[in-house]
């Protein structure tokens, strides 16, 4: 069967490939709404910390010879607890001025961290396995599913649509929101505002580590692998706005599934399409598709 | 009467430089990177608007002036124009689109679209992809002055820069300046006083590309080469940082950063080489590998404690004294 001259298979197939990618970009624009939701702050050093989640499943099996499951909760505490202490250190002096530079900021962080495991690591990939556990493929009949790639899918999905839940419905949730809104508020009905803030960072970036975790045996395991992620995860940011969680969770899917027919159709193009999406949302509709301009 | 006198020795030190020992080449690029961080700085430092994406400007005029020199074969100012003129009319484009919305969603979409840019220029043919645009020639100016002498080329470079500095004192301290400074202080307050405040947004940027081209133009020009790196990401984070660095908002600042980054860029391996001597640590030697990592540092400094820059830092320091 074909579609456009297209092997239905070879479609499928990419077609979970731009759903992998998309996930990646739902996990990562979700934590950057979250964190620029409450602190103010665009993270840039987020694609830092989705490598960061990637190299230290790597380094976890190298030197330790701790194995992919464990690696998927102990990656992004440890860098969970490594963002506490750079918000703890370095961002909290900056929520009070202009939010450009809390960009400029990470930016330099990015450059720190990317700087210092390239110096050890040079640039090339690391080879990471997938998890003997979802090895293989399941045939459906009319294709061949990846086990691994179907569960990157899944996890994330799960991951958005809890993190969703958790902000949206309940008690906790509402006290981030209601910290969103107006902060000072917020504290005056004795809640640990700062507190929050530190956790609502932490678990930001724990959310990149954790699609970096997701990554580590699908593409290459550099130190700069965070570099083109960080810049279309912008591009999905501008399109969809970071007002609303459901909306990152939703752009980031849906640009990933263009990304992959666009594989299909027209090869040379794939790198661009997101940034050429971009310019038709902001020529179209400004604000982004999901966006409440503040 | 003291800044006249100011500028003065500066000019003075700008005609002597090379008789002084410093390389030709080395102070044309430093130049140049002026340029562009004084054309980055119009936005930033006058209008409150961070382009993350200038980078582009310099790269569409590089490879325009490179490509019109060697390929098509027209004399060095024709070449420039051509650059100016591409970057330009990129300008406006990127313009248009980035002005849509406010603050930091800005500087998102000037980094987006000047991705979009380099991944267009890695695969268009005339850029010649990972190899880059080579020996492009100099030529002669108006087909008289052989450029090929570094030192021609230099006094030509210095006059271009003079106008270029002149004319953005120009703009800075025209009415329209003080319209830029009222929009980058309270816009809402500038479009309940009637301005059009897309309109100047709109046409600051069209500048600000338009001289960060005309750096790009030039560098081409001197180095003899164009690459890709000229239109990656980080070029504009350096670009950012030297206007940081040396006080964003301040006529000055752009030339002090430009200097101070470029000499840190050429120069690291041999003040780590320099440290290791003076500490004993042999660690500094290999501070020549890591450009990226002091600068993210830099960075990191400036923001925290660091904001209004060198040339800032000495206005502010300066002015209690004088009142």
């Amino acid at each position: 069967m074909e579609i456009f001259g297209i092997p239905l298979p070879a479609m499928l197939s990419q077609l979970l490939l731009g759903l992998v990618n998309g996930s990646f970009y739902a996990i990562l624009s979700l934590g950057l709404a979250v964190i620029f939701g409450l602190l103010n702050v665009v993270n840039f050093s987020h694609g830092a910390m989705f490598m960061l989640g990637a190299m230290a499943t790597w380094m976890g099996f190298a030197y330790f010879g701790i194995g992919y499951w464990p690696m998927l909760i102990l990656s992004p505490f440890v860098v969970g607890v490594f963002g506490i202490v750079l918000e703890r250190t370095l961002l909290r002096w900056i929520y009070k001025i202009d939010q450009l530079y809390g960009l400029l900021l990470t930016f330099g962080l990015t450059l720190v961290i990317e700087g210092v495991f390239r110096s050890i690591y040079g640039s090339s990939g690391q080879p990471y396995d997938v998890p003997e556990l979802l090895a293989g493929a399941t045939n459906l009949g009319f294709m061949y599913l990846p086990n691994y790639r179907a569960w990157v899918v899944l996890a994330s999905l799960v991951v958005c649509f809890g993190t969703w839940y958790v902000i949206e419905k309940t008690k906790l949730g509402a006290y981030l929101r209601a910290g969103t809104e107006n902060p000072r508020l917020v504290g005056a009905f004795g809640i640990n505002v700062p507190l929050m803030v530190m956790l609502t960072y932490g678990f930001g970036v724990a959310l990149a580590a954790f699609a970096g975790v997701l990554a580590a045996p699908v593409i290459q395991i550099s130190p700069l692998m965070g570099q083109p992620m960080i810049i279309t995860v912008f591009a999905v940011v501008v399109i969809g706005g970071m007002g609303s969680i459901m909306g990152s969770i939703l752009t980031g899917l849906m640009l990933g599934v263009i990304e992959g027919l666009t594989r299909v159709f027209y090869p040379e193009a794939s790198a661009t399409v997101v940034f050429l999406i971009m310019v038709l949302v902001l020529l179209v509709r400004p604000a982004g598709l999901f966006g409440k301009e503040r | 009467m003291r800044k006249k006198g100011l500028y003065g020795v500066l000019l003075l030190a700008l005609l002597a430089a090379p008789w002084l020992g410093v390389y030709p080449l080395f102070m044309m690029k430093v130049l140049c990177y002026a340029l562009f961080a004084a054309a980055f700085n119009l936005l930033i430092g006058y209008t409150g608007l961070l382009s993350f994406g200038h980078a582009a400007f310099l790269g569409m005029a590089g490879y325009t002036t490179g490509y019109v020199l060697q390929t098509v074969g027209l004399s060095p100012e024709l070449g420039v124009a051509a650059g100016v003129l591409a970057s330009l009319a990129l300008g406006l484009v990127i313009g248009v689109l980035a002005i849509r919305r406010q603050g930091i969603y800005f500087a998102m979409i000037t980094l987006a679209l000047a991705q979009l840019l380099y991944f267009v220029f890695l695969q268009a043919p005339f850029t010649q992809g990972e190899d880059g645009l080579q020996g492009i020639p100099r030529g002669k100016l108006f087909g008289l002055l052989d450029l090929s002498h570094d030192l021609a080329l230099y006094y030509v470079i210095v006059v271009v820069m003079v106008l270029a500095f002149l004319f953005i004192v120009r703009v800075v301290n025209s009415p329209f300046g003080q319209i830029l400074v009222a929009l980058k202080e309270n816009e809402p307050r500038a479009i309940s006083l009637g301005y059009n405040t897309d309109r100047f947004k709109l046409l600051v940027f069209v500048l600000s590309a338009g001289l960060a081209g005309l750096a790009g133009s030039l560098k081409a020009l001197v180095l003899g080469f164009e690459t890709l790196g000229d239109a990656y990401w980080t070029t504009s984070g350096l670009v950012i940082l030297m206007t940081l660095v040396g006080g964003m908002g301040t006529l000055l600042g752009p030339l002090v950063g430009a200097i101070l980054v470029i000499t840190l860029e050429d120069r690291l391996g041999d003040i780590g080489q320099f440290l290791t001597s003076v500490t004993g640590i042999a660690w500094f030697s290999s501070l020549g590998e890591s450009v990226t990592i002091v600068i993210g540092l830099i960075f990191i400094l400036c923001v925290l404690a660091f904001r209004r820059g060198i040339v800032g830092e000495i206005t502010a320091r300066l002015k209690p004294a004088r009142a």
